[in-house]
């Protein structure tokens, strides 16, 4: 045993994307398995929970956690994982927002077994066999975690230290917060580890957003050729960057494509979704009801694109399961 | 942790109550409110109203927030298009309350629990037929009951047959 640091990575509901983000420090990896010891991370190396749960209490510096919480298995392994650990890190957008999973809780946990196992007509399944908790299956009991009714975020689940944003997170964000975890000084407790600033503050077409936006139509990504140089809201694309964390230097504006919103809201926003239809609804150019409306309908799914990412974390975290969903 | 302070429900065997929050704007629909106290006018107690300089303060923050702590309807009340005292701020609130309005809509809040309505200084009146409407409107819809009150309960949900 050696008395570097103790690190774990674990993944919850996720796309794996996080733990990739992580390979992708390239160089920089090997510099962190230098100064720590990884004792988990199951998507690259084979130490199974039972390592973890040989290990005494606290004993882990630091437990990284990327993907929401959706069943029973995740919301154990959190659990677990804050036991060991000082101090734990919800890594990735999933993990401090809830993510794109947590679109989910716009639908009944009933509309999602539906929607996957008897709908599709790729499904063949005529005894409409849903999983189930315990089954038997050639005379071996089997258990399946329990599919929860809702997504969470990570803070929802067990107390977490701080946060590292992005879908995923970019690899400059998390060198420099990896480097704030080792570092002598701790930032506070809760901190989100990247600049406390909107991304059009560090937007290279920063300049070119008018003094007054006014939107008399919404356009989405496909409708239209947008200019390279300019605001893509100037161009009445919804981009999220007034309502989004800045740190990822803008990357997808680089890539000619609106902020989505990855990086969740700063310090001073409770819900990014309530804050960017607030700022998008007030500079629509029309004073009457129906004209408003017709600007506003240009926005087909206000939950999918206001809150893509943090749904579970809002204020409403999640639809009345026995209303409908059509917008 | 997420801490979660909530308007105190009816006790257990009592009729249900909707517990409507307005927001009111400084100068038109408040002095209403005001107007209807000092003409001495009955509505249903049912509103808690709080004053703000213009509808257009209405962060939609406010209302998810309202609806998210126990609230079973929200109501902003401003002055008549044309009348804001800082010219544009109610057809600020318009713009936000219509997309807003769709919104719940995708969450499963029902129109009548959501609500916006020009009422001036002069106009006690229709205060009080808006407040009993929408109260009477948010009676018969129920209570909201949104599922972030309640805990997921592991054990429960494990039993809980899955309905479709």
């Amino acid at each position: 045993m050696s008395d570097k640091p103790k690190i774990a990575f674990y993944w919850c509901a996720s796309c794996g994307g996080c733990d990739e983000a992580i390979v992708d420090l390239d160089e920089a990896l090997l510099d962190v398995a230098g100064a720590t010891e990884i004792v988990f991370w199951p998507v690259a190396l084979d130490f199974k929970r039972k390592d973890v749960e040989a290990l005494p209490d606290g004993s882990v510096y630091a437990a990284f956690i990327n993907g929401a919480v959706r069943n029973s298995e995740q919301e154990e392994m959190a659990h677990l994982l804050r036991r060991k650990a000082k101090v734990v890190v919800a890594f990735g957008s999933c993990a401090q927002l809830g993510g794109i999973p947590g679109l989910a809780n716009l639908f009944s946990r009933a509309d999602i077994l539906s929607a996957a196992y008897l709908e599709p007509a790729t499904m063949d399944n005529p005894d409409r066999v849903l999983p189930a908790v315990h089954s038997r299956a050639n005379g071996q009991e089997l258990e399946l975690p329990v599919f929860q009714d809702r997504v969470r975020a990570l803070d929802q689940v067990v107390d977490v230290d701080y946060y590292i944003p992005g879908c995923p997170p970019m690899p400059k964000i998390i060198g420099a917060a990896v480097a704030a975890l080792l570092g002598s000084e701790l930032p506070p407790k809760g901190s989100v580890l990247a600049p406390n600033k909107a991304l059009c503050d560090e937007c290279p077409r920063k300049d070119t957003k008018p003094e007054k936006l006014s939107f008399t139509e919404f356009k989405r990504p496909h409708q239209v050729l947008a200019d390279e140089k300019i605001c893509l809201l100037a161009q009445g694309l919804v981009c999220m960057g007034p309502a989004t964390r800045a740190g990822c230097e803008a990357v997808c504006i680089q890539g000619n494509m609106p902020c989505t919103g990855c990086g969740g809201p700063t310090s001073r926003v409770r819900d990014q979704g309530a804050k960017m239809l607030s700022a998008l609804a007030s500079l629509v150019d029309a004073k009457e009801p129906e004209e408003i409306e017709r600007t506003l309908a240009t926005i087909p799914d206000p939950v999918g694109t206001l809150y893509r990412y943090s749904l579970p974390a809002s204020l409403l975290q999640a639809a009345r399961p026995e209303q409908t969903c059509a917008a | 942790m997420l801490n979660r302070r909530t308007i105190p429900s009816a006790p257990p065997g009592t009729a249900f109550e909707p517990r409507i929050v307005a927001f009111f704007c400084n100068w038109c629909t408040y002095l209403a409110a005001d107007l209807a106290g000092t003409s001495r006018m009955k509505y249903a107690p049912n509103v808690r109203v709080i004053r703000l300089m213009c509808s257009g303060r209405v962060d939609p923050q406010f209302v998810l927030k309202a609806f998210a702590e126990g609230a079973d309807g929200v109501l902003i009340g401003g002055c008549h298009p044309g009348d804001c005292h800082y010219q544009e701020g109610n057809y600020k609130a318009l713009r936000r309350f219509l997309l807003l309005r769709r919104m719940l809509k995708q969450f499963g809040i029902e129109e009548d629990r959501f609500r916006l309505e020009w009422i001036s200084a002069a106009e006690a009146d229709r205060l009080r037929t808006a407040v009993n409407d929408m109260v009477e409107k948010v009676r018969a819809l129920g209570p909201l009951d949104l599922q972030i009150l309640k805990s997921i309960e592991a054990e429960t949900l494990e039993e809980a047959p899955v309905d479709v």
